[in-house]
């Protein structure tokens, strides 16, 4: 990480040219403004509406309101409503693909004929489009003639516009989809395990079990733990997949609701404050993701 | 790796590969119907139980490109001895063309989306990651007050939830006359990929040593010469995977578009669902669509594979 360059002092201090401070300003500077023009400033205009009335469908006058968007959308059993599901949906898809995606990296970490095609292939579905994947797993889960009923033998279940399942369903789209993220990570952490460890394991005849507990699932906890908060996130902000595959309350996902009440609703001024509810809880995620990455990067 | 010594051991090791192959068959299916659908005939894709051998037919690739409505009552037997065989095969299957006042028949939405989707990823792209490499090379080499502050608001950039960026920058859009535009989305785009490119640059910048660097600064060359002729050419495996993430990122982007664009500057994610809803659904024609949209990510991904677990996680991991 250290540079003598800025010092001058070095032996390579160029004399001609754009001196280094020049050089790095030039460098540096304009993607931080670009950034801050297209991504702060925007989150701080909101900010001003977030305590307004505005409703960008109207020409009304616009009236300052102070924090009474904000005390009523913490008031409206409909917003906890949505933040529970999110919630809800949340661990469903974190856990599913955990078990899948660490599952998987299990199986696959051993000789494997052709292991990087396998892998690749495996890795497929999350490099996809979220839209059109929600789009084609409403063809699968069809009631009539879809696959997944065919399969499971549940004639006729009308996966996606059952209260009690549409959410499970979008879930089950969303493991089948990002496993394979949790796998990659699982399986980077599994095989820089050094197999000395194993092989010292084995002659202590230590069961398969304590070899999982004392040394496989210690080592790869990290890495594993990287792939828990990032998806954890993700999953918070689901908007495309939900948004496409069904429109019941019952999977009105908070990004969701945002996008109805701002863009159907127009009640501009509202939902910029519940934005900004959104906003703190992805801060709050993102921040110990941070953390986390940090200290694997300072390893 | 495990260690193969007993029987028994060898035996856990087969059980395992075989419940690999069952998982890689069970996460293909979805992709396999998507693909086979794309091939089928208006019939084969609804059938009970579902059809899994058929006659393929490239029919569903020609309706999703054209403009077509059902044919009712007796089609007109003079146009259809005239017809060349691409338009015979939808006329058999019961649909008839949109024709203009000219005879041409009027193409669909989707190519235009498709063109529009190659366009602002294509763009949005380059920008950002030629703004990223820059940046990420002023941090791999360059002392910055607060530089870890830096990088962390930058990464922090990229976690912005697109709906909460998306309202005010609709209302700014709006303001400016940016709504629906392929400038518009371009912007988002790169400022959507710019965090991700700075952080998974400066790590591949990181791994240059820069003691080449120092060599040709003591050769002659300025500081902008040794990044141009040493550092951007060592880096050329990066700039690339680089590129390709973020291209896939802005291809597959669905939120943003479906916000700010409605026809002109629209791009296939949203274009693709919205055809459900019109007349009567014909899965076989939404199965091309997103096949065709889903097979230059495909390749992609392939060609990253080395690299695919530094992208999905910022550069932090570089194995």
């Amino acid at each position: 990480m250290a540079q003598p360059a800025l010092s001058g002092a070095g032996p390579a201090a160029p004399r001609r040219g754009m001196s280094d401070l020049a050089i790095r300003n030039l460098f540096i500077i304009p993607t931080i403004v670009f950034l801050i023009v297209f991504n702060i400033f925007p989150l701080l205009y909101s900010l001003g509406y977030s305590f307004t009335d505005y409703r960008a469908s109207m020409n009304d006058e616009v009236h300052f309101v102070g924090l009474q968007n904000y005390r009523e959308l913490l008031e409206d059993e409909y917003v906890w409503a949505n933040f529970t599901l999110t919630a809800k949906y949340v661990i469903m898809s974190v856990v599913g693909q955990v078990i899948v995606g660490f599952g998987a990296a299990l199986l696959l970490n051993r000789a494997i004929p052709a292991k990087g095609v396998l892998t690749t292939l495996l890795m497929l579905p999350m490099m996809m489009c979220m839209a059109v994947v929600g789009l084609f797993w409403q063809l699968l889960y069809n009631p009539s003639w879809g696959i997944v009923n065919y399969v499971f033998f549940t004639e006729g279940k009308v996966w996606l516009s059952d209260p009690d399942w549409a959410l499970a369903a979008i879930a089950i789209t969303d493991i089948w989809m990002w496993s394979p993220f949790v796998m990659l990570l699982s399986l980077a952490g599994l095989s820089a395990i050094p197999p000395s460890l194993y092989e010292a394991a084995a002659i202590d005849r230590a069961s398969r079990w304590f070899v999982f507990r004392r040394i496989t699932l210690p080592l790869v906890a990290p890495l594993l733990l990287i792939a828990v908060i990032f998806r954890t996130m993700e999953a918070f902000k689901t908007f495309d997949i939900a948004y496409v595959m069904t429109s019941m309350d019952e999977t009105e996902l908070v990004a969701i609701r945002l996008y109805k009440m701002a863009f159907l609703e127009w009640q501009t001024g509202r939902s910029c404050a519940l934005a900004y509810l959104m906003l703190l809880a992805v801060l709050a995620i993102t921040n110990v993701y941070v953390k986390y990455l940090n200290r694997l990067k300072a390893r | 790796m495990a260690i193969v010594q007993s029987k028994g051991s060898r035996w856990f090791n087969r059980a395992a590969i075989a419940l690999a192959l069952v998982m890689l068959v069970v996460s293909m299916i979805p992709l396999y119907w998507i693909g086979s659908t794309a091939f089928k005939n208006r019939s084969d894709a609804t059938t009970v139980p579902p059809t899994v051998f058929f006659k393929p037919e490239i029919t569903p690739f020609i309706k999703l490109f054209t403009s077509r409505v059902q044919q009712r009552g007796a089609r007109d037997e003079a146009e259809y001895a005239a017809a060349p065989w691409w338009e015979k095969l939808v006329m058999d299957g019961g649909d008839r063309f949109i024709k203009d006042d000219k005879g041409n028949i009027e193409s669909s939405g989707y190519s235009a989306r498709f063109v529009n989707s190659v366009i602002i990823a294509g763009i949005s792209t380059f920008l950002a990651v030629a703004l990223g490499t820059i940046t990420a090379y002023g941090f791999s080499r360059f002392k910055m007050p607060g530089e870890d502050d830096w990088l962390f608001f930058i990464l922090s950039t990229r976690m912005l939830p697109p709906v909460v960026v998306a309202i005010p920058m609709f209302l700014m859009y709006r303001a400016v006359g940016l709504v629906d535009t392929h400038i518009g989305l371009i912007i988002l785009y790169t400022a959507f990929n710019l965090s991700f490119s700075v952080w998974l640059m400066k790590g591949f910048i990181d791994e240059i040593p820069k003691e080449y660097e120092e060599a040709a600064l003591v050769d002659g060359y300025t500081r902008m010469e040794a990044f141009f002729k040493i550092v951007l050419p060592q880096a050329t495996t990066g700039v690339a995977a680089t590129a390709v993430f973020c291209f896939i990122t802005a291809w597959n982007e669905y939120a943003f578009a479906l916000m700010m664009t409605n026809k002109t500057a629209q791009t296939a994610p949203p274009y693709i669902p919205s055809q459900l809803g019109s007349g009567l659904t014909d899965w076989t024609v939404i199965a091309a669509g997103s096949l065709l949209f889903l097979i230059p990510v495909s390749i992609f991904t392939f060609l990253l594979r080395a690299h695919l677990l530094r992208g999905v996680t910022f550069g932090a991991i570089r194995r």
